[in-house]
Protein backbone atom coordinates (compact mmCIF):
# COMPACT_ATOMS: atom_id res chain seq x y z
CA UNK A 1 0.00 0.00 0.00
CA UNK A 2 1.33 3.12 -0.92
CA UNK A 3 0.84 5.61 2.12
CA UNK A 4 -0.83 9.10 1.56
CA UNK A 5 1.68 11.30 1.62
CA UNK A 6 3.40 9.54 -1.56
CA UNK A 7 2.34 12.13 -3.97
CA UNK A 8 3.44 15.18 -2.14
CA UNK A 9 6.75 13.88 -1.18
CA UNK A 10 7.34 13.12 -5.12
CA UNK A 11 6.42 16.84 -6.16
CA UNK A 12 8.44 18.12 -3.20
CA UNK A 13 11.25 16.97 -4.72
CA UNK A 14 11.05 18.89 -7.48
CA UNK A 15 11.95 21.88 -5.82
CA UNK A 16 15.72 23.78 -5.46
CA UNK A 17 18.15 21.71 -3.62
CA UNK A 18 18.39 23.56 -0.69
CA UNK A 19 14.79 22.68 0.46
CA UNK A 20 15.86 18.85 0.18
CA UNK A 21 17.44 18.76 3.67
CA UNK A 22 13.99 19.79 5.18
CA UNK A 23 12.11 18.18 3.06
CA UNK A 24 14.24 14.65 4.41
CA UNK A 25 13.05 15.09 7.88
CA UNK A 26 9.52 15.96 6.99
CA UNK A 27 9.26 12.57 5.48
CA UNK A 28 11.39 11.11 8.69
CA UNK A 29 8.05 12.30 11.17
CA UNK A 30 5.53 11.52 8.40
CA UNK A 31 7.41 7.76 8.09
CA UNK A 32 7.51 7.63 12.20
CA UNK A 33 3.63 8.61 12.43
CA UNK A 34 3.07 5.88 10.14
CA UNK A 35 4.90 3.39 11.49
CA UNK A 36 4.48 3.55 15.27
CA UNK A 37 1.29 2.48 17.14
CA UNK A 38 -1.00 4.59 19.00
CA UNK A 39 -0.40 2.92 22.29
CA UNK A 40 3.68 3.57 22.52
CA UNK A 41 2.51 7.58 22.03
CA UNK A 42 -0.03 7.42 24.87
CA UNK A 43 -0.48 8.39 28.33
CA UNK A 44 -0.86 4.96 30.05
CA UNK A 45 -2.26 6.87 33.05
CA UNK A 46 -5.87 8.37 32.44
CA UNK A 47 -7.63 10.93 34.64
CA UNK A 48 -10.91 9.93 34.97
CA UNK A 49 -13.97 11.88 36.32
CA UNK A 50 -17.89 9.73 37.28
CA UNK A 51 -20.69 11.07 35.24
CA UNK A 52 -22.43 11.71 38.25
CA UNK A 53 -19.63 14.04 39.73
CA UNK A 54 -20.42 18.12 39.07
CA UNK A 55 -19.22 20.20 36.82
CA UNK A 56 -17.68 22.24 39.91
CA UNK A 57 -15.81 19.11 40.33
CA UNK A 58 -14.10 18.46 36.93
CA UNK A 59 -13.07 22.26 37.02
CA UNK A 60 -11.04 21.35 40.67
CA UNK A 61 -9.94 18.14 39.43
CA UNK A 62 -8.28 19.72 35.50
CA UNK A 63 -6.89 22.87 37.33
CA UNK A 64 -5.30 20.14 39.67
CA UNK A 65 -3.96 17.78 37.56
CA UNK A 66 -3.16 20.55 35.11
CA UNK A 67 -5.42 18.71 31.90
CA UNK A 68 -8.14 20.47 29.94
CA UNK A 69 -9.83 17.27 29.34
CA UNK A 70 -10.59 14.26 30.85
CA UNK A 71 -13.02 10.72 29.82
CA UNK A 72 -16.11 10.35 31.80
CA UNK A 73 -15.98 7.03 33.16
CA UNK A 74 -18.90 4.74 34.57
CA UNK A 75 -18.17 1.08 35.84
CA UNK A 76 -15.85 0.39 33.08
CA UNK A 77 -17.65 1.50 30.20
CA UNK A 78 -16.24 5.26 29.03
CA UNK A 79 -19.53 7.59 28.49
CA UNK A 80 -17.97 10.83 27.11
CA UNK A 81 -15.60 13.36 27.75
CA UNK A 82 -15.35 17.28 29.41
CA UNK A 83 -13.14 19.70 28.24
CA UNK A 84 -12.30 23.02 29.55
CA UNK A 85 -14.63 24.32 27.21
CA UNK A 86 -17.50 22.48 28.56
CA UNK A 87 -16.33 23.47 31.96
CA UNK A 88 -16.58 27.67 30.60
CA UNK A 89 -19.68 26.89 29.28
CA UNK A 90 -21.05 26.08 32.51
CA UNK A 91 -19.59 29.11 34.22
CA UNK A 92 -21.18 31.47 31.67
CA UNK A 93 -24.70 29.73 32.56
CA UNK A 94 -23.91 29.76 36.17
CA UNK A 95 -24.29 25.81 36.30
CA UNK A 96 -21.70 24.33 38.01
CA UNK A 97 -23.29 22.18 40.25
CA UNK A 98 -24.98 20.30 37.33
CA UNK A 99 -23.82 17.14 36.98
CA UNK A 100 -20.68 16.33 34.63
CA UNK A 101 -23.56 13.82 32.42
CA UNK A 102 -26.08 16.91 31.88
CA UNK A 103 -22.39 19.02 30.05
CA UNK A 104 -20.53 16.22 28.43
CA UNK A 105 -19.44 15.34 24.56
CA UNK A 106 -21.16 11.87 24.37
CA UNK A 107 -20.02 11.34 20.83
CA UNK A 108 -16.47 10.57 21.48
CA UNK A 109 -13.71 9.77 18.73
CA UNK A 110 -11.73 6.89 19.91
CA UNK A 111 -8.72 5.30 18.67
CA UNK A 112 -7.18 1.24 18.98
CA UNK A 113 -4.25 1.18 20.80
CA UNK A 114 -2.67 -1.26 17.98
CA UNK A 115 -3.51 1.42 15.30
CA UNK A 116 -1.01 3.78 13.58
CA UNK A 117 -0.84 7.45 14.84
CA UNK A 118 -1.15 8.65 11.31
CA UNK A 119 -5.15 7.48 12.07
CA UNK A 120 -5.26 9.28 15.74
CA UNK A 121 -3.60 12.46 14.18
CA UNK A 122 -6.15 13.44 11.26
CA UNK A 123 -8.28 13.65 14.38
CA UNK A 124 -6.56 15.61 16.42
CA UNK A 125 -5.56 19.34 16.41
CA UNK A 126 -7.02 22.62 15.51
CA UNK A 127 -9.98 21.14 14.05
CA UNK A 128 -10.27 18.43 15.50
CA UNK A 129 -10.19 17.11 19.70
CA UNK A 130 -8.20 18.25 21.98
CA UNK A 131 -7.91 14.36 23.01
CA UNK A 132 -8.44 11.09 21.79
CA UNK A 133 -9.10 8.24 24.23
CA UNK A 134 -7.56 4.78 22.82
CA UNK A 135 -9.75 1.56 24.11
CA UNK A 136 -8.38 -2.22 23.53
CA UNK A 137 -10.24 -4.44 21.28
CA UNK A 138 -12.43 -4.88 23.89
CA UNK A 139 -13.93 -1.45 24.22
CA UNK A 140 -11.90 -1.00 27.28
CA UNK A 141 -10.08 2.72 28.00
CA UNK A 142 -6.45 1.88 28.38
CA UNK A 143 -5.11 5.29 27.86
CA UNK A 144 -5.16 8.98 26.18
CA UNK A 145 -3.37 10.85 23.15
CA UNK A 146 -3.23 14.43 23.16
CA UNK A 147 -0.98 16.67 21.20
CA UNK A 148 1.52 16.73 24.35
CA UNK A 149 1.86 13.13 24.63
CA UNK A 150 2.19 13.12 20.87
CA UNK A 151 4.94 15.47 20.74
CA UNK A 152 7.15 14.21 23.43
CA UNK A 153 7.39 10.39 22.04
CA UNK A 154 7.69 11.51 18.58
CA UNK A 155 10.19 13.60 19.98
CA UNK A 156 11.84 10.85 22.04
CA UNK A 157 11.75 8.24 18.90
CA UNK A 158 14.03 11.26 16.87
CA UNK A 159 16.26 11.66 19.96
CA UNK A 160 17.30 8.02 19.91
CA UNK A 161 17.31 7.48 16.12
CA UNK A 162 19.75 10.54 15.87
CA UNK A 163 21.72 9.15 19.27
CA UNK A 164 22.39 5.75 17.33
CA UNK A 165 23.84 8.00 14.02
CA UNK A 166 25.99 9.92 15.44
CA UNK A 167 27.64 6.90 17.76
CA UNK A 168 28.43 5.51 14.63
CA UNK A 169 29.86 8.91 13.45
CA UNK A 170 32.00 8.68 16.60
CA UNK A 171 33.55 4.82 16.33
CA UNK A 172 33.96 5.90 12.52
CA UNK A 173 35.73 9.08 13.27
CA UNK A 174 37.96 7.06 15.99
CA UNK A 175 38.94 3.76 13.91
CA UNK A 176 39.71 5.71 10.65
CA UNK A 177 42.17 7.91 12.80
CA UNK A 178 44.24 5.00 13.84
CA UNK A 179 46.82 5.24 11.72
CA UNK A 180 47.56 9.04 12.42
CA UNK A 181 47.20 8.22 16.22
CA UNK A 182 49.79 5.05 15.97
CA UNK A 183 53.48 6.33 15.60
CA UNK A 184 55.21 3.33 13.49
CA UNK A 185 57.07 3.22 10.15
CA UNK A 186 54.22 1.20 8.99
CA UNK A 187 51.14 0.52 10.61
CA UNK A 188 49.19 -2.34 10.48
CA UNK A 189 45.66 -3.61 11.69
CA UNK A 190 45.40 -7.63 12.13
CA UNK A 191 41.63 -8.43 12.80
CA UNK A 192 41.23 -12.26 13.43
CA UNK A 193 37.80 -14.39 13.37
CA UNK A 194 37.54 -17.73 14.40
CA UNK A 195 35.03 -20.17 12.20
CA UNK A 196 33.23 -23.22 12.95
CA UNK A 197 32.34 -26.08 10.72
CA UNK A 198 29.48 -26.92 9.84
CA UNK A 199 27.63 -24.08 12.24
CA UNK A 200 25.32 -22.24 9.61
CA UNK A 201 23.58 -20.04 12.07
CA UNK A 202 26.17 -17.99 12.40
CA UNK A 203 27.86 -18.27 9.15
CA UNK A 204 28.14 -14.87 7.58
CA UNK A 205 29.30 -13.29 11.31
CA UNK A 206 33.26 -12.74 9.96
CA UNK A 207 32.34 -11.23 6.75
CA UNK A 208 29.85 -9.05 8.18
CA UNK A 209 31.99 -7.68 11.79
CA UNK A 210 34.78 -7.45 8.49
CA UNK A 211 32.46 -5.40 6.75
CA UNK A 212 31.09 -3.02 9.25
CA UNK A 213 35.21 -2.55 10.80
CA UNK A 214 36.00 -1.62 6.89
CA UNK A 215 33.30 0.90 6.86
CA UNK A 216 34.11 2.24 10.24
CA UNK A 217 38.11 2.43 8.66
CA UNK A 218 36.13 4.36 5.59
CA UNK A 219 37.90 2.25 3.60
CA UNK A 220 35.75 3.65 0.02
CA UNK A 221 32.93 1.62 -0.56
CA UNK A 222 33.17 0.03 -3.96
CA UNK A 223 36.32 -1.59 -2.07
CA UNK A 224 34.37 -2.37 0.98
CA UNK A 225 31.92 -3.99 -1.27
CA UNK A 226 33.96 -6.10 -2.99
CA UNK A 227 36.22 -7.48 0.01
CA UNK A 228 32.28 -7.91 1.64
CA UNK A 229 31.61 -10.68 -1.46
CA UNK A 230 34.91 -12.06 -1.54
CA UNK A 231 35.38 -12.74 2.24
CA UNK A 232 31.77 -14.13 2.26
CA UNK A 233 32.53 -16.74 -0.28
CA UNK A 234 35.74 -17.72 1.84
CA UNK A 235 33.82 -18.19 5.35
CA UNK A 236 30.98 -20.37 3.39
CA UNK A 237 34.11 -22.52 2.05
CA UNK A 238 35.12 -22.81 5.53
CA UNK A 239 31.44 -23.47 6.92
CA UNK A 240 30.35 -25.85 4.03
CA UNK A 241 33.74 -27.95 3.36
CA UNK A 242 35.88 -28.21 6.53
CA UNK A 243 35.90 -30.81 9.57
CA UNK A 244 37.31 -28.62 11.89
CA UNK A 245 36.26 -25.05 10.92
CA UNK A 246 38.97 -22.83 10.54
CA UNK A 247 40.12 -19.12 10.87
CA UNK A 248 39.71 -15.51 8.67
CA UNK A 249 42.51 -12.97 9.36
CA UNK A 250 42.35 -9.11 7.82
CA UNK A 251 45.86 -7.59 7.69
CA UNK A 252 44.58 -3.96 7.03
CA UNK A 253 47.62 -1.58 5.91
CA UNK A 254 47.25 1.99 4.59
CA UNK A 255 47.54 0.64 1.11
CA UNK A 256 45.91 -2.81 1.07
CA UNK A 257 44.09 -5.33 2.65
CA UNK A 258 45.36 -9.07 2.86
CA UNK A 259 42.62 -11.80 4.15
CA UNK A 260 43.61 -14.85 4.59
CA UNK A 261 41.37 -17.97 5.21
CA UNK A 262 43.34 -20.66 6.81
CA UNK A 263 41.64 -24.20 7.91
CA UNK A 264 43.61 -27.22 8.83
CA UNK A 265 41.73 -30.04 6.69
CA UNK A 266 40.40 -31.90 5.43
CA UNK A 267 42.20 -29.95 2.09
CA UNK A 268 42.21 -30.05 -1.35
CA UNK A 269 42.69 -32.99 -3.94
CA UNK A 270 42.92 -31.01 -6.94
CA UNK A 271 42.99 -27.74 -7.16
CA UNK A 272 42.87 -26.87 -10.56
CA UNK A 273 39.68 -28.94 -10.78
CA UNK A 274 38.10 -26.46 -7.60
CA UNK A 275 39.31 -23.74 -9.49
CA UNK A 276 37.11 -24.31 -12.12
CA UNK A 277 33.56 -21.89 -12.33
CA UNK A 278 31.00 -25.03 -11.48
CA UNK A 279 33.25 -27.46 -9.80
CA UNK A 280 31.84 -28.18 -6.40
CA UNK A 281 32.01 -31.57 -4.14
CA UNK A 282 28.92 -29.63 -1.67
CA UNK A 283 26.24 -32.27 -0.81
CA UNK A 284 22.86 -31.47 -1.63
CA UNK A 285 21.31 -30.14 1.77
CA UNK A 286 24.15 -27.46 1.21
CA UNK A 287 22.87 -27.14 -2.54
CA UNK A 288 19.26 -26.33 -1.14
CA UNK A 289 20.55 -23.88 1.09
CA UNK A 290 21.85 -21.68 -2.45
CA UNK A 291 25.18 -22.56 -1.83
CA UNK A 292 27.73 -24.86 -3.30
CA UNK A 293 27.09 -24.10 -7.21
CA UNK A 294 31.14 -23.78 -7.81
CA UNK A 295 31.19 -20.24 -8.23
CA UNK A 296 32.76 -19.20 -4.75
CA UNK A 297 36.22 -19.14 -5.78
CA UNK A 298 35.72 -17.94 -9.37
CA UNK A 299 33.31 -14.85 -7.38
CA UNK A 300 36.44 -14.45 -5.07
CA UNK A 301 39.08 -13.43 -7.84
CA UNK A 302 36.34 -11.64 -10.03
CA UNK A 303 36.31 -9.45 -6.80
CA UNK A 304 39.69 -9.27 -5.90
CA UNK A 305 42.93 -7.60 -6.80
CA UNK A 306 44.81 -11.03 -6.67
CA UNK A 307 44.21 -14.44 -4.91
CA UNK A 308 46.63 -17.77 -4.01
CA UNK A 309 45.28 -20.69 -3.40
CA UNK A 310 47.31 -23.60 -1.26
CA UNK A 311 46.64 -27.09 -0.14
CA UNK A 312 47.59 -30.22 0.39
CA UNK A 313 45.30 -33.33 0.62
CA UNK A 314 44.68 -34.46 4.30
CA UNK A 315 46.63 -31.07 5.35
CA UNK A 316 45.13 -27.76 5.15
CA UNK A 317 44.21 -25.21 3.02
CA UNK A 318 45.38 -21.57 2.12
CA UNK A 319 43.17 -18.89 0.30
CA UNK A 320 45.00 -15.16 0.42
CA UNK A 321 42.95 -12.12 -1.03
CA UNK A 322 44.20 -9.26 -1.60
CA UNK A 323 43.11 -6.26 -1.83
CA UNK A 324 45.14 -2.79 -3.10
CA UNK A 325 43.68 0.77 -2.18
CA UNK A 326 45.24 2.49 -5.00
CA UNK A 327 44.56 6.36 -4.66
CA UNK A 328 42.12 6.16 -1.49
CA UNK A 329 44.43 4.91 1.60
CA UNK A 330 42.98 4.34 4.66
CA UNK A 331 42.96 7.60 7.09
CA UNK A 332 42.86 9.75 3.94
CA UNK A 333 46.32 11.48 2.79
CA UNK A 334 49.32 10.07 0.81
CA UNK A 335 51.01 6.69 1.76
CA UNK A 336 54.33 7.91 3.72
CA UNK A 337 57.47 5.89 5.63
CA UNK A 338 58.91 3.43 5.05
CA UNK A 339 57.71 -0.40 3.62
CA UNK A 340 58.27 -3.29 4.84
CA UNK B 1 18.10 -2.17 -36.79
CA UNK B 2 16.88 -2.23 -33.30
CA UNK B 3 18.38 -5.92 -32.07
CA UNK B 4 17.43 -5.71 -28.57
CA UNK B 5 15.47 -3.32 -26.60
CA UNK B 6 17.73 -1.80 -23.68
CA UNK B 7 16.01 -1.45 -20.59
CA UNK B 8 17.55 2.18 -18.89
CA UNK B 9 17.98 1.45 -15.72
CA UNK B 10 19.70 4.65 -14.29
CA UNK B 11 16.37 6.39 -14.32
CA UNK B 12 16.11 10.01 -13.28
CA UNK B 13 16.34 11.33 -9.35
CA UNK B 14 12.99 10.93 -8.12
CA UNK B 15 12.11 8.21 -11.30
CA UNK B 16 12.77 5.42 -8.82
CA UNK B 17 10.50 3.12 -7.74
CA UNK B 18 10.10 3.27 -4.26
CA UNK B 19 9.38 0.46 -1.26
CA UNK B 20 5.83 1.86 -1.27
CA UNK B 21 4.95 1.19 -4.52
CA UNK B 22 6.95 -2.08 -4.65
CA UNK B 23 4.86 -3.27 -2.02
CA UNK B 24 1.51 -1.68 -3.84
CA UNK B 25 2.87 -3.68 -7.02
CA UNK B 26 3.28 -7.20 -5.90
CA UNK B 27 0.37 -6.85 -2.71
CA UNK B 28 3.47 -7.74 -0.87
CA UNK B 29 2.97 -7.44 3.04
CA UNK B 30 5.82 -5.95 5.09
CA UNK B 31 7.23 -8.54 7.56
CA UNK B 32 10.60 -6.45 8.46
CA UNK B 33 10.50 -2.56 7.80
CA UNK B 34 13.48 -0.97 8.08
CA UNK B 35 13.40 2.06 5.26
CA UNK B 36 11.26 4.86 4.38
CA UNK B 37 8.22 4.06 2.21
CA UNK B 38 9.52 6.55 -0.77
CA UNK B 39 13.11 5.00 -0.30
CA UNK B 40 14.26 4.64 -4.27
CA UNK B 41 15.36 1.07 -5.18
CA UNK B 42 17.59 1.68 -7.94
CA UNK B 43 17.26 -2.08 -10.13
CA UNK B 44 15.68 -5.28 -9.14
CA UNK B 45 17.41 -9.02 -9.04
CA UNK B 46 15.83 -12.40 -8.76
CA UNK B 47 17.95 -15.77 -7.59
CA UNK B 48 17.77 -19.17 -5.77
CA UNK B 49 21.53 -19.39 -5.95
CA UNK B 50 23.11 -16.74 -3.28
CA UNK B 51 26.75 -17.03 -5.27
CA UNK B 52 24.65 -15.44 -8.46
CA UNK B 53 22.96 -12.89 -6.10
CA UNK B 54 26.75 -11.98 -4.74
CA UNK B 55 27.91 -11.28 -8.31
CA UNK B 56 24.88 -9.36 -9.07
CA UNK B 57 23.68 -7.76 -6.12
CA UNK B 58 24.48 -4.13 -6.39
CA UNK B 59 24.14 -1.18 -3.91
CA UNK B 60 20.13 -0.37 -2.34
CA UNK B 61 18.80 -2.93 -4.95
CA UNK B 62 15.87 -5.72 -4.21
CA UNK B 63 16.31 -9.13 -4.63
CA UNK B 64 13.15 -11.72 -5.57
CA UNK B 65 14.05 -15.21 -4.10
CA UNK B 66 12.22 -18.55 -3.05
CA UNK B 67 14.70 -19.42 -0.34
CA UNK B 68 14.18 -17.97 3.40
CA UNK B 69 17.23 -19.37 5.53
CA UNK B 70 19.21 -16.46 7.25
CA UNK B 71 21.58 -16.55 4.83
CA UNK B 72 19.89 -14.98 2.97
CA UNK B 73 19.85 -11.71 4.80
CA UNK B 74 23.08 -12.43 5.25
CA UNK B 75 24.46 -12.61 1.55
CA UNK B 76 21.67 -9.36 0.98
CA UNK B 77 23.93 -7.88 3.54
CA UNK B 78 26.85 -8.66 1.96
CA UNK B 79 25.97 -7.76 -1.42
CA UNK B 80 24.53 -4.12 0.05
CA UNK B 81 20.61 -5.34 -1.36
CA UNK B 82 18.54 -3.43 1.19
CA UNK B 83 15.03 -5.06 0.43
CA UNK B 84 14.06 -8.95 -0.09
CA UNK B 85 11.03 -10.37 -1.50
CA UNK B 86 9.83 -13.71 -0.69
CA UNK B 87 8.16 -15.29 -3.37
CA UNK B 88 4.93 -17.56 -3.35
CA UNK B 89 3.98 -16.27 0.06
CA UNK B 90 6.92 -17.57 1.81
CA UNK B 91 7.10 -17.10 5.53
CA UNK B 92 10.46 -16.71 6.98
CA UNK B 93 11.39 -18.45 9.79
CA UNK B 94 12.06 -16.48 13.09
CA UNK B 95 15.46 -16.79 12.99
CA UNK B 96 15.71 -14.79 9.85
CA UNK B 97 13.08 -11.97 10.82
CA UNK B 98 15.39 -11.49 13.83
CA UNK B 99 19.02 -11.19 11.75
CA UNK B 100 16.48 -8.72 9.22
CA UNK B 101 15.74 -6.58 11.91
CA UNK B 102 19.81 -6.44 13.61
CA UNK B 103 21.02 -5.62 10.12
CA UNK B 104 18.33 -3.45 9.31
CA UNK B 105 17.20 -5.10 6.28
CA UNK B 106 13.35 -4.72 4.85
CA UNK B 107 11.14 -8.29 4.36
CA UNK B 108 8.31 -8.68 2.18
CA UNK B 109 6.58 -11.11 0.54
CA UNK B 110 4.19 -11.69 -1.98
CA UNK B 111 1.69 -14.08 -2.98
CA UNK B 112 3.35 -14.08 -6.40
CA UNK B 113 5.37 -16.62 -8.03
CA UNK B 114 9.26 -15.26 -8.90
CA UNK B 115 8.08 -15.45 -12.36
CA UNK B 116 5.33 -12.96 -12.04
CA UNK B 117 6.85 -11.26 -9.37
CA UNK B 118 9.85 -10.07 -11.63
CA UNK B 119 7.51 -9.24 -14.44
CA UNK B 120 5.00 -7.18 -12.19
CA UNK B 121 8.18 -5.03 -11.39
CA UNK B 122 10.41 -4.91 -14.66
CA UNK B 123 6.94 -3.58 -16.09
CA UNK B 124 5.94 -0.65 -13.60
CA UNK B 125 10.00 0.49 -14.73
CA UNK B 126 12.05 -1.14 -12.62
CA UNK B 127 15.13 -1.94 -14.35
CA UNK B 128 17.98 -4.84 -13.87
CA UNK B 129 21.51 -5.51 -14.62
CA UNK B 130 21.54 -5.21 -18.40
CA UNK B 131 23.22 -7.55 -20.48
CA UNK B 132 26.12 -9.21 -18.62
CA UNK B 133 29.15 -10.15 -19.67
CA UNK B 134 30.41 -13.75 -18.99
CA UNK B 135 33.98 -15.14 -19.35
CA UNK B 136 34.79 -18.34 -18.88
CA UNK B 137 31.37 -19.68 -17.51
CA UNK B 138 31.51 -17.16 -14.61
CA UNK B 139 30.07 -13.52 -14.27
Amino acid sequence: MRPAWGDSVRSRSKTAPGDMADDHEITKVQELIYTTRVESVMAPDVIVISPSATMAEARALMREKHISGMPVVEGDRMVGIVSMSDVMEALEKGSLNVPVSAMMTREVKTAYGDSYVAEAIGRLGPRGFGRIPVIDREGRLVGIVTTGTLIQSLLREMDIRYKKKEEEKLQSYRASHIYDDIVSDDTSLVLRYIVDDKDFSNAGKASSGIKKSLQRLRVLPSIVRRVAVAVYEAEMNLVIHTDVGGEITVDVRRDRLLISAVDHGPGIENISEVLKPGFSTAPQWIRDMGFGAGMGLANIKRCSDSMRILSESGGGTRLDIIFLFRDHPVGGGPVEGKRS
Amino acid sequence: MVKYAVFTTRAQPGEFMTIGELAEILEAKILADHHDHDFEIPMGGAADLMSDVLAFGSEGMVLMTGLTNPQVVRTAEMAGISVIVFVRAKMPPPETLKLANDIGITLVTTGYTMYEACGRLYAAGLGGLGPVKIENGTW
